[in-house]
């Protein structure tokens, strides 16, 4: 079986801010790290992989030449070989124009894959849409928020566990299929030192727009549907009041005095 | 135009029986296709021998104008025996309706369901002037590729400006796939909308986490498209004296679109109210130390009359299930009463609670963020403060 993962490189969220005066981006200083959705949807890949040793994992990115490193990452976790599709002309894409692209990609750089597995969101974009556009593209059926995956015994078909509303619920799909994945109930092994020293001749194969069978006028910024026209620092919520170095029972008091205030007892 | 590559097509005729518009007919040993499609895309995915594919141009700008009223899709749940639409199908009505006042023209809601369907006026009476009603014995319950076919028949059909879903796990699987296959542009988990001087929906969402706000256009593409994040807009006023006007839309609809099957559903069913709707929700995150201390954060909630829900960080934990999750990864809430105990409050917790009408945090450390957004913040040790205040409420109440 063959199975792709379509990962992400991201910034580390926490530290993006926006220049209030410019209104771009702040990126100095800022690390990359693999989406950690991208990290559930390979480790689902290498739990299958563990199931059945005719297995092959691919992890696949499109983005800058710095993404190498989320490969990397893949590599180490336990992916197989890895491909990285990066041009300039990708920039400024949007998720269809993402999409297309890997889609594009996936068709040219690899055959005959059983499955495709990605993150559930980015936490970057948080979109959630590549995957669904992805699946369309490819004319093949989705799953989305996969929390368990197992072949079934003809190993034709694949059972997705997904989170719902209420709960979940366990769907079945014929493959080829794309899912897309959420945190599975395992415990991911830390790469060993011999697993970093692997990854580093395991193959990565790049990519341009060359290789793929699309015009240019599809790439980035130009196939993108959707523009950004502006960005901006969110409005903070403004506090009220902030008690501190209250007895546990005063506090308690306070903050019944409150509720009751507010008419919620 | 719909491409038939009779090299591959082998006259098996379901893209025939898949057709909404019969545009497909199989004569003399191949597929054809006449006048009457609408590139909707049916018969794509069913074709066992991929024989099909779209050849989709851009539209000119003079076209685009063409594409008018704004239509939403106002996803139902199941609720005892009935299908009936979900708060947020309410609250992207009444944006819906805003817009289309805006630009002058129609709001139509488009309804799937099955048999069960019920409460389609009240959509009426809450803002649409129409609603387009969808109704299959295979649309009882959610699937990508059966939505996915009934919604863009709609698209293609009636030609929409704008399309708008509610953002959630359901809306966010649909509306892309969607989108890909129509090729729109689509936003995801609006917090705004508007209309620009030139009749252009105006869409702001967050991105990284919340850290940003992006406002987002899709000029080139109609119907403009747009998931709605939840509990962000008020639900529409009702008003029952709104004229009702309810459509049936046949609907082409067979096993073969379908490619997923349902093996289990299985309902969370140890709490009771969800957190999507809660009015009050008392929230958990990492400070509470044990899980055995959730105890007392459900026996508050409990007192209260509202939900358990927690931080991304106790759900990764095995805590709490993933749909008590509140924050960016998880659902998006907008109750009246939000106690945060022991959350620190990271961006990605707070953009999906921000919108509660008034929050109140515990929380040790003096500095979490959490404090800063809070109605009433106390520094403390949650789980000291929550006994007496259990007791407290309970002396209230008595």
């Amino acid at each position: 079986m063959k199975i792709v993962v379509c990962v992400k490189q991201v910034p580390e969220i926490t530290d993006v801010k926006v220049n209030p005066e410019t209104g771009t981006l702040i990126r100095e200083g800022i690390t990359s790290i693999l989406n950690p959705f991208c990290e559930y949807a390979l480790d689902h890949a290498v739990q299958l992989k563990s199931e059945h040793k005719d297995t092959e994992v691919i992890a696949i990115t499109m983005g800058p030449p710095q993404a190498k490193s989320a490969l990397l990452r893949c590599l180490e976790l336990g992916a197989d070989r890895a491909v990285l599709v990066s041009d300039l002309k990708f920039a400024g894409a949007d998720t269809w124009a993402t999409a297309l692209t890997l889609s594009s990609a996936i068709k040219a750089a690899l055959s005959d894959v059983n499955l495709i597995l990605m993150g559930k969101q980015a936490i970057d974009g948080d979109t959630a849409q590549v995957g669904p556009e992805l699946a369309e593209i490819l004319n093949l059926p989705q799953i989305t928020y996969g929390v368990e995956m197992h072949l079934t015994s003809s190993k034709k078909r694949l059972r997705v566990k997904r989170e719902t509303e209420s709960g979940y619920e366990v769907l079945e799909v014929r493959l080829p299929a794309v899912v897309s994945a959420s945190k599975g109930d395992f415990i991911r092994r830390i790469p060993s030192f011999e697993d970093v020293l692997a990854a580093r001749v395991k193959e990565l194969r790049e990519i341009s727009a060359d290789d793929l069978d699309l015009e240019e006028t599809e790439l980035g910024l130009r196939g993108s549907f959707t523009q950004v026209i502006s960005v901006f620092p969110p409005q903070q919520k403004q506090g009220g009041i902030k008690l501190e170095g209250l007895e546990p029972e005063i506090a308690a008091r306070q903050i019944a005095a409150y509720l009751r205030e507010e008419q919620f007892i | 135009m719909l491409i038939i590559d009779s090299n591959k097509c082998n006259a098996c005729g379901l893209c025939q029986t898949s057709c909404p518009f019969g545009a497909i007919a199989v004569e003399d040993d191949v597929a054809q296709v006449n006048e009457r499609c609408t590139l909707c895309g049916a018969c794509i995915n069913v074709c066992p021998q991929g024989a099909l594919d779209i050849e989709r141009r851009m539209v000119s700008l003079e076209e685009l104008s063409h594409y008018k009223g704004v239509f939403i899709w106002a996803e139902c749940e199941l609720r005892g025996a009935a299908y009936a639409p979900k708060k947020v199908a309410y609250e992207i009505l009444s944006q819906g309706r805003r817009l289309a006042d805006k630009l002058g023209q129609q709001l139509s809601a488009v309804v799937l369901g099955d048999d069960r369907l019920i409460g389609l006026e009240c959509l009426c009476h809450c803002g649409a002037d129409r609603v387009l009603c969808c109704r299959h014995e295979l649309l009882g319950r959610y699937t990508s590729d059966g939505f996915t076919t009934v919604i863009s028949t709609v698209i293609a059909k009636e030609k929409p400006s704008i399309f708008l879903y509610g953002a959630t796990p359901n809306g966010r699987d649909l509306a892309p796939r969607v989108a890909a296959r129509m090729r729109l542009g689509l936003t995801a988990d609006c917090t705004e909308l508007g209309i620009d001087e030139k009749g252009q929906l105006v869409q702001t969402r967050p991105a990284f986490g919340g850290n940003i706000m992006a406002t987002i256009i899709s000029p080139y593409t109609r119907p403009q498209t747009a998931t709605v994040r939840p509990n962000v807009f008020a639900t529409a006023e009702k008003d029952t004296t709104r004229p009702v006007t309810i459509e049936d839309v046949p609907v082409t609809l067979g096993k073969a679109n379908i490619r997923t099957r349902l093996i289990e559903e299985i309902r969370e069913e140890s709490e009771k109210e969800r957190i999507d709707e809660a009015k009050i929700i008392v929230s958990a995150g990492r400070g509470c130390q044990d899980p055995i201390n959730l105890d007392m954060v459900r026996a508050l909630a409990r007192k209260l009359g509202g939900a358990l829900a927690g931080s991304r960080a106790i759900v990764e934990l095995g805590w709490i299930p993933h749909s008590r999750q509140v924050g960016q990864s998880g659902t998006t809430v907008g109750p009246d009463l939000y106690i945060a105990v022991g959350i620190s409050g990271a961006v990605q917790h707070v953009v999906g609670m921000s919108s509660s009408k008034k929050i109140i945090a515990i929380n040790k450390d003096p500095d979490a963020p959490i404090l800063k957004i809070a109605d009433l913040g106390i520094v403390g040790d949650a789980l000291a403060i929550l006994p007496k205040l259990i007791d407290e409420i309970e002396r209230i109440k008595t």
